[in-house]
C-alpha cells in the first residue's frame, strides 16, 4: 500500500472506528444517547443524498422528502411482509427502502430534471405537494392520518440478532451510514459524478462535450432518491412507524437546512450539518419552544454571511491554523464575537419572554429561564433585553471590520509563507 | 472521393422577422483549414451555432461527413466528432483546469454516464488530459479553479476544451479575440499544431491570422456567402474588397 | 343545482381574486428580479396580523391603509438589507434566503401573536348581506373584496402603462438586463417594486384575514398556490396573473363541490366498477378529494409543456 493510498483511506478508517466505538464511550451509552446517535446516522445519509442534488449538481429541491418518505413507506410494508413470513431480515430492509426511493425518483425525475434553477425548484415543490395530497387519499399504502406501523422484532432474526434493543438498530444504521457515505463519496469520483459538477457549472458547455445535461441530472436525481430511500428505510425500522409527515414540506425543509448549514460546497459539509442540526433539534426542543425560530435565524444569517456553511467556515480558517497563526486571530475575533454573544443574549431574552407571553398566556407572566426568575410584566426585563441587544450590536459592528482584516492578512500570510 | 466534412445547403435562420442567415451554401472539405470572415453582424457566430446545434435552422440542411444533422441537439453532434469553442469564454468556472479538460475527454474515451468506475482509473483519460494540458501551456495551473484564470489563460483553456476530445472537425469562434500580439501568436501556433490532420473551421477578425492559417476563406456578408476560395483569390476579389477588406483597411 | 353553481362561481371568484392580490405583486417581483419570493405569502400573513393589532386603535379603515403600509416597509427592508446582498450569489441563494425568511416570519408570528387562530370580523359598515340571488345571500364584505381586487388591477395597469416608473418597470419585465444600461437606478426600482408587491400582499392579508381565518398556517396554505398562479399566468403578465388566479380559484371551488369519482364517471359508460375491482381505492377517489392536488398538477404540466405560461412574454 502506498503512502498516498494510506492517507486517502485513513479518514474512512477513523470514520468506521468512530461509528463502532461511539455508543461505548462514557456518556454515550444511555438509551437517550443511542437513539440520538441513531437519528444522526439517518440524518447524515439523508443530508448527503440531498447534497448530491444541491451541492454537486446545482439542483435546489423543495421536495426531497418525497423519496425519503416513499422509501420509508415501502420499507415499512416490507417489515410487515417480513413479520408475516417473508424471509427479509431487518438489515436488508433499508435496501428495499432505497429501491423504493430509486423507483419513485426514476418515475418523477425525468420531467423534473429538464431544467435546473428556479424551474426545477418549482417542479420539485409541485410534485411534493401532490404526493402529500395523495398520501391522505390512498389509505392502503399510506395508512391515512395515523400512518402505518410494523414490528421489527417479528422479522426473521439475522445472525442471532432480533433487533429489539436500540443498540442493535444503531449498528444497522451505522453500517448503512458507512456504506452509504462511502458510496456517495465514490459517486462523486465517477465520470458521471464529475459531469454533475460540470452540468452545475455550465450545462451548455457540457452539451458541447457530448453530454446531455438532462441525463446527467436524471442520474444524479435517481442516485439521490436511492440514498434518501435508504435513509427512509432506516427511519422506518428505527421508529417502527411512518406517517405522512415524512413526505411533507417540513421534512424537505429540514434536510435543506442540514445540508446548507453544514455547507453544500464540501463533501463533508452535510455530515456536519446533519449532526449539528439533529443534536440541536433534540436538545433545543427540550429547552425552549422557540427552537424553530432560532433555526430560522441561524439559517438566514448563514445565507447572508456564511454561504459556505460550517464546512466553508472551517476551510476559511484551516490554512491559518495549519500555518500556526491561529493565536493571532483570537484577539480581533473575541472583540467581534464577544459583543455578538451579548446581542444574542439580548435577543434570546426578548424572544423567550415573548414566547412565554404569546404561546402560554395561561401560565401567567412570571417564569424561570436559565435559572433566573423573570416576570414579563416588569418593564426592566424588556429594558435589559433591549439594551443588551443594542450594546452588543454596536460592539459587534466595531469589531467586525478589524476581524475580517486580520483574517484576510493572516490568510495571505499563510498562503505566502506556507509553500515549502 | 469522401464526403465533405460539413455541407450546408440553402441554410436559413430567422429571428422573428429578421433574417440573419439568408440561404448559405457551403462545403468544408476534409482536412482543410477554413476561415469564415465578414463584418460584424454578418451572421458568422449564428452559422456556428446552427452547425453545432445550439440553434435550429429555419430552413435548409446541414450535413456532417455525409450524415444529415439538421436540428440535432448539440450533444449528439459533438459525439459524432465535431467540437467547438466559443467567442465568449464558456468554461466550467468552479472546476479546476485539469477537470475542465477531463470533462472534454470523457465522452470521446467512452466513459459515458458510468457510475460504476472511478474517473481516475482509466489511464487513457488521465494521459490525454495531461497531454492537452501541456499543449495549451497550463500544466502549472492544473489545479487552479478555471474561474480564477487570467483572460488569456481562459482563452487557451477554451481552445483546449475544444481540441481535447480529439474531434475530427473543430470549429473555433474567434480564438484570438482580446489577445495581445504575443498571446495571439502563441494561440496561432497552438491552433496550427492541433489542427494537423483535422478539419478546422474558424471565425476570425484578425486578417493576419486568417491569411496565415487558412487554406480557404469564405466571406459572409449579411447572411450570404459573397466569395469562397483560396486566400489569394479572396485577396483579389473585388466584391470582397468593397464589402469588407476596404472597410477594414480604412 | 343552479344555486350550487352560483355559489361556487361566487366563492371561486373571491378566492381567485384573493390569489390575484398576492400573485400580482409576486409576478412583478419574479419577472423583474428573477427572485421567486418564498416569503410573499408570509408577508400576506403578516398583513393580516398587523390589521388584527391595528384595528382596535385605528378601526378597520385605518388598518386597511396602515397594515399594507407596514407590510411595504417590511418588504423594502427585506430587499434593501437582505436580498440585495445575496443577489450576487445567484438565484439559488436568493431562493434559499426567501425560504429562510418565510420560516422566520412564521415563527415571528408565533412569537408575537401565538399559535391560536384569531377571530377577525368584517367592519359593521360591511357586515350585512348586500343582495340575495338564487336564494343565496351575498355578504357586502365579499363584494367589497371583489371591488378592491379589481380596483387594484386597474390601478396597477394604469401605473404600468401611463407613468414613467411604470414604463421602466415594464422595460425591466421584458429585458431585465438592459434597463440598467439606460441609466436608471435599478436598485431603487427593485426596492420600490419589492415594497409595492409586499404592500399589495399586506392588503390581501387584511382581506384574507377576515375572509378566511387569521392563523399562523395561512401563509403555508396559500403560498404554494400563488406560485402556481404566476407560473400558469406567465412571467411579467398582470393580465395572465388575473386570468390564472380566477381559473385556479374556480377550479378549486368547483372540484370541492363535485363529489364524483372516476368510478362514477366510468359508470356513465356502462362500466361497472365496484369494491371488487382491482385498484378500487384509486377509482373511488372523488374529485373533491383531488381538488387540493389540481393546482400542482397544473403547475408541473405547465412547466413541462409551456414554461412561458398562458400570457407570458418569456420563459421562466
Amino acid at each position: 500500500m502506498t503512502a498516498e493510498r494510506r492517507r486517502a483511506l485513513m479518514p474512512w478508517g477513523i470514520f468506521a472506528l468512530v461509528l463502532v466505538v461511539l455508543p461505548h464511550l462514557p456518556g454515550f451509552g444511555s438509551g437517550y444517547a443511542v437513539s440520538l446517535l441513531s437519528q444522526m446516522g439517518i440524518a447524515v445519509i439523508f443530508a448527503l443524498s440531498y447534497n448530491m442534488l444541491l451541492g454537486h449538481t446545482g439542483l435546489l429541491s423543495f421536495g426531497h422528502a418525497v423519496y425519503f418518505g416513499l422509501g420509508a413507506f415501502v420499507a415499512m410494508h416490507a417489515v410487515r411482509w417480513a413479520a408475516a413470513g417473508l424471509w427479509l431480515p431487518i438489515p436488508l430492509v433499508p435496501l428495499v427502502g432505497g429501491l423504493g426511493g430509486l423507483f419513485f425518483a426514476a418515475l418523477l425525475g425525468w420531467p423534473s430534471t429538464r431544467r435546473a434553477g428556479t424551474v426545477f425548484a418549482m417542479i420539485s415543490l409541485g410534485i411534493a405537494e401532490m404526493v402529500v395530497a395523495l398520501s391522505y387519499m390512498i389509505v392502503s399504502f399510506f395508512g391515512g392520518e395515523e400512518g402505518i406501523n410494523g414490528d421489527r422484532t417479528k422479522a426473521p432474526s439475522f445472525l442471532g440478532f432480533g433487533f429489539g434493543p436500540q443498540i442493535e438498530v444503531y449498528y444497522v444504521i451505522a453500517a448503512w451510514c458507512f456504506a452509504s457515505v462511502a458510496a456517495m463519496y465514490a459517486f462523486t469520483r465517477t465520470p458521471v459524478g464529475r459531469m454533475c459538477n460540470a452540468v452545475r457549472d455550465n450545462p451548455e458547455r457540457a452539451e458541447f462535450v457530448g453530454y446531455n445535461p438532462q441525463v446527467v441530472r436524471y442520474v444524479a436525481f435517481m442516485a439521490a432518491g436511492f440514498f434518501a430511500g435508504i435513509a427512509g428505510g432506516l427511519n422506518a425500522i428505527n421508529y417502527e412507524i411512518v406517517t405522512a409527515i415524512s413526505v411533507g414540506a417540513a421534512t424537505s425543509g429540514a434536510v435543506l437546512l442540514m445540508a446548507f448549514i453544514g455547507g453544500v460546497g464540501h463533501f463533508v459539509g452535510p455530515v456536519l450539518g446533519a449532526v449539528a442540526i439533529t443534536y440541536l433539534q433534540v436538545s433545543l426542543s427540550d429547552f425552549t419552544h422557540a427552537w424553530l425560530l432560532y433555526f430560522g435565524l441561524m439559517f438566514v444569517l448563514m445565507v447572508l454571511f456564511a454561504p459556505g456553511g460550517l464546512a466553508g467556515l472551517w476551510f476559511m480558517h484551516a490554512p491559518i491554523l495549519r500555518a500556526g497563526l491561529g493565536a493571532r486571530l483570537i484577539g480581533p475575533y473575541a472583540r467581534a464575537v464577544g459583543p455578538a454573544l451579548v446581542l444574542a443574549l439580548g435577543a434570546i431574552i426578548a424572544i423567550e419572554v415573548n414566547y412565554r407571553v404569546s404561546t402560554r398566556p395561561d401560565l401567567g407572566t412570571a417564569f424561570e429561564f436559565a435559572g433566573i426568575a423573570f416576570d414579563a410584566s416588569q418593564p426592566w426585563v424588556w429594558l435589559l433585553a433591549g439594551s443588551l441587544a443594542a450594546a452588543g450590536f454596536w460592539g459587534m459592528r466595531r469589531g467586525l471590520g478589524p476581524a475580517f482584516e486580520r483574517h484576510a492578512s493572516l490568510m495571505a500570510e499563510a498562503k505566502g509563507g506556507g509553500a515549502p | 472521393m469522401t464526403a465533405p466534412a460539413i455541407r450546408l445547403s440553402d441554410l436559413r435562420k430567422n429571428f422573428g422577422a429578421t433574417e440573419i442567415i439568408r440561404g448559405v451554401d457551403l462545403e468544408i472539405r476534409q482536412g482543410e483549414r477554413h476561415a469564415i470572415i465578414g463584418p460584424n453582424g454578418a451572421g458568422k457566430s449564428t452559422l456556428f451555432n446552427l452547425v453545432t446545434g445550439r440553434l435550429a435552422p429555419t430552413e435548409g440542411r446541414i450535413e456532417f461527413e455525409g450524415q444529415d444533422i439538421t436540428a440535432w441537439p448539440p450533444y449528439r453532434i459533438a459525439r459524432l466528432g465535431l467540437a467547438r469553442s466559443f467567442q465568449v469564454t464558456n468554461i466550467f468556472p468552479r472546476l479546476s483546469v485539469f477537470e475542465n479538460l477531463r470533462c472534454a475527454v470523457l465522452w470521446p474515451l467512452r466513459q459515458g454516464y458510468a457510475f460504476w468506475r472511478m474517473v481516475d482509473t482509466p489511464a487513457d483519460v488521465r494521459e490525454r488530459t495531461h497531454e492537452v494540458l501541456g499543449k495549451i501551456g497550463l500544466a502549472a495551473r492544473a489545479q487552479v479553479p478555471a474561474g480564477l484564470l487570467s483572460y488569456a489563460e481562459q482563452r487557451a483553456l477554451e481552445i483546449g476544451i475544444a481540441i481535447a476530445g480529439g474531434a475530427r472537425v473543430i470549429l473555433l469562434d474567434e480564438p484570438t479575440a482580446g489577445m495581445n500580439r504575443g498571446e495571439a501568436e502563441r494561440a496561432v501556433a497552438l491552433i496550427r499544431e492541433v489542427s494537423a490532420g483535422r478539419t478546422l473551421v474558424m471565425v476570425e477578425h484578425d486578417m493576419s491570422v486568417v491569411f496565415d492559417l487558412a487554406d480557404r476563406i469564405t466571406v459572409l456578408v449579411y447572411g450570404q456567402v459573397i466569395a469562397s476560395g483560396p486566400p489569394a483569390e479572396i485577396r483579389a476579389d473585388r466584391a470582397v474588397k468593397e464589402a469588407y477588406l476596404g472597410e477594414a483597411a480604412a | 343545482m343552479f344555486d350550487l353553481i352560483v355559489l361556487s362561481v361566487f366563492n371561486g371568484l373571491i378566492y381567485g381574486l384573493l390569489l390575484f392580490m398576492l400573485s400580482s405583486g409576486l409576478t412583478l417581483i419574479f419577472s423583474m428580479m428573477g427572485v421567486l419570493n418564498f416569503a410573499h405569502a408570509s408577508v400576506y400573513m403578516a398583513g393580516a396580523y398587523f390589521a388584527y393589532s391595528l384595528t382596535p386603535y385605528l378601526g378597520f379603515w385605518g388598518a386597511l391603509i396602515a397594515a399594507p403600509f407596514l407590510a411595504g416597509l417590511v418588504g423594502a427592508a427585506v430587499e434593501r438589507f437582505g436580498l440585495r446582498h445575496v443577489h450576487g450569489h445567484g438565484h439559488v441563494a436568493e431562493l434559499l434566503f426567501t425560504f429562510g425568511l418565510a420560516y422566520l416570519i412564521e415563527e415571528f408570528v408565533h412569537l408575537v401573536w401565538g399559535r391560536n387562530p384569531l377571530d377577525q370580523r368584517p367592519p359593521p359598515l360591511l357586515d350585512f348581506p348586500l343582495f340575495t340571488f338564487a336564494g343565496i345571500d351575498f355578504p357586502a364584505f365579499k363584494v367589497f373584496m371583489i371591488v378592491v381586487a379589481l380596483g387594484m388591477f386597474v390601478a396597477l395597469w394604469l401605473i404600468l402603462t401611463r407613468t414613467r416608473i411604470g414604463l421602466i418597470v415594464q422595460a425591466a419585465l421584458t429585458h431585465p438586463h438592459t434597463v440598467g444600461n439606460l441609466g436608471h437606478d435599478v436598485p431603487t426600482v427593485f426596492t420600490l417594486v419589492f415594497a409595492t408587491g409586499s404592500a399589495l400582499a399586506g392588503l390581501a392579508g387584511v382581506m384574507g384575514g377576515i375572509h378566511l381565518v387569521t392563523n399562523p398556517g395561512m401563509a403555508q396554505a396559500l403560498g404554494p398556490i400563488v406560485f402556481v398562479v404566476i407560473v400558469v399566468g406567465g412571467l411579467g403578465s398582470l393580465a395572465g396573473a388575473l386570468i390564472a388566479s380566477i381559473l385556479i380559484g374556480l377550479l378549486q371551488t368547483f372540484a370541492i363541490a363535485v363529489d364524483a369519482s372516476l368510478a362514477d364517471f366510468l359508470r356513465l359508460f356502462g362500466l361497472q366498477v365496484t369494491r371488487a375491482t382491482p385498484g378500487w381505492e384509486v377509482w373511488s377517489i372523488t374529485l373533491a378529494q383531488i381538488g387540493p392536488m389540481l393546482p400542482y398538477l397544473l403547475l408541473v404540466l405547465m412547466l413541462m409543456l409551456r414554461p412561458r405560461g398562458l400570457l407570458g412574454s418569456r420563459d421562466s
